[in-house]
């Protein structure tokens, strides 16, 4: 049943500092929202436990993307649509941006945010691969100040998160150190636009004298919470990529995941698409990257 | 998290809508959708899904298509907001008569959103390719046309040298 929007308070402080002190001031009292695109779909739907809403829609602290020599800065209210059209972020972290497309359609790239993706914390998000590949931290705030942590281990379990109740995620920081690598996306859906992965993959490589120097990948809607294949990774590093390599790879990523049953797929199924996809993966970073 | 219902209070938001100023008073969770509908009367703005999946409530805040039922009263403070019933002027916009032309309404539930959409890709992308069509229209639903009227329409549009886009 729809909500009724008399049963719920929303208010718009303005300031970064004074959303932090109502945060701070009754801890967990007060649900964040952002461009809504998660938070209203549960509203509409009557299933919003929170009621007492803080908008942090357009706050200035939380805008904007900041180049730095080193790193990219990446304020946690960008939207989709500015992920998509920074050129440092096309250029440098493809994956990202690929992974902005991806999300809904062209209104909810206009509303949804970097930072709600996060904190939404849903295993399916596209986004959220393409930040573990490219080894994120985030820059978390509070009235108590700032700490950065890395974004591997933010997701504790299904939706939960390291965030603690009176923190906002500020920005996100990326290392500049992937543009000389291949770069691989792919999402599997039921349809291009406007669905949920049931599958979704990023990853980089590099090759050296025809070995995989280095690499890293990562999925999304085979676990609790997106997931990098790490031991997939050691299994490959090092190594020339050739039929047995592939097969090895094909397994471990297998036994890596834990895929399950749902609406969109099932387990069957996304544990063979990620073999696929991994492969893929790899026979690309051997024909792409040594051109 | 304080789950006891409490019952807001009513604010006042101003914002314009197709150019003209209007100040609602309403409970803030309110949906721009609503407000638009059942107080300012702007029924162009459909509900299909309720849920950010369908389109036929998109408008343009400040440029940017967003959908309406998505969008909390509140955050439309200050906005300027475009409604389908914003874009014609004493003639049909040409996207309008590029839909009749090339049949690309039907049941008409659609066309509204689809319409906001295909202004917000002309804006960006003044002579869109086909793939830049079917992207920049693809968070919008049709069950009736097969789309492709619609892209034809778009298309259509995007060559008229007087488009107001």
């Amino acid at each position: 049943m729809r909500s009724d929007p008399r049963d719920y308070q929303l208010v718009a402080p303005g300031t970064l500092h004074t959303v932090l002190a109502i945060m701070a001031e009754e801890p967990g009292a007060w649900l964040p929202i952002a461009g809504g695109t998660d938070v209203m779909v549960l509203y509409a739907a009557g299933k919003l436990p929170a009621r007492r809403l803080l908008s942090i829609w357009n706050l200035p602290e939380l805008r904007g993307i900041e180049v730095l020599p080193g790193e990219i800065r990446i304020g946690a209210g960008c939207t989709y649509t500015e992920l998509r059209e920074h050129e440092v972020i096309a250029r440098e972290f493809p994956l990202l941006a690929r992974a902005a497309s991806w999300t809904g359609g062209i209104a909810n790239q206009n509303r949804g945010t970097i930072g709600g993706n996060i904190v939404n914390a849903s295993p399916a998000a596209d986004s959220l691969p393409a930040l573990l590949v490219y080894e994120a931290e985030l820059i978390l705030v509070s009235i108590r100040g700032e700490r950065r942590v890395p974004y591997a281990g933010f997701h504790t379990g299904y939706k939960t998160t390291k965030l603690a109740v009176d923190e906002l995620v500020r920005a996100v920081s990326l290392r500049r150190q992937f543009s000389e690598y291949f770069h691989y996306a792919r999402k599997v859906g039921a349809r291009n636009a406007q669905a949920i992965a049931k599958v979704c993959v990023a990853a980089v490589g590099r090759l050296t004298k025809n070995c995989v120097d280095d690499l890293r990948i990562a999925l999304g809607s085979v676990a609790p919470v997106p997931l990098r294949l790490l031991n997939t990774e050691i299994a490959v590093k090092g190594k020339r990529i050739d039929s047995s390599l592939l097969m090895v790879a094909r397994k471990t990523a297998a036994s890596e995941i834990r895929p399950i049953n749902d609406i969109r797929s099932t387990a069957r199924y996304r544990s063979q698409v990620t073999s696929n996809l991994v492969e893929e993966f790899l026979r690309q970073l051997d024909t792409g990257a040594t051109v | 998290m304080s789950n006891s219902p409490q019952v807001a209070s009513m604010c006042d938001v101003s914002f314009t809508v197709n150019g003209e100023p209007k100040t609602v008073s309403a409970y803030p969770m309110e949906r721009l959708l609503d407000v638009l509908r059942q107080h300012l009367r702007f029924t162009g703005p459909k509900e299909g899904c309720g849920e950010g999946e369908c389109g036929s409530c998109a408008v343009l805040i400040n440029g940017f298509l967003v959908n309406s039922c998505l969008v909390p009263l509140l955050q439309a403070k200050d906005a300027n907001i475009l409604t389908i019933e914003g874009i014609a002027s004493e003639h049909s916009h040409d996207l309008q008569q590029a839909f009749l032309n090339c049949g690309g309404a039907q049941c008409g539930i659609c066309t509204p959103g689809m319409i906001l959409a295909a202004l917000h890709l002309l804006d960006k992308r003044p002579s869109p390719t086909m793939e830049e069509i079917r992207e920049g229209l693809s968070g919008n639903l049709c069950r009736c046309t097969g789309y492709m009227q619609i892209f034809e329409a778009v298309a259509e549009a995007a060559r008229q040298p007087t488009i107001t886009k």
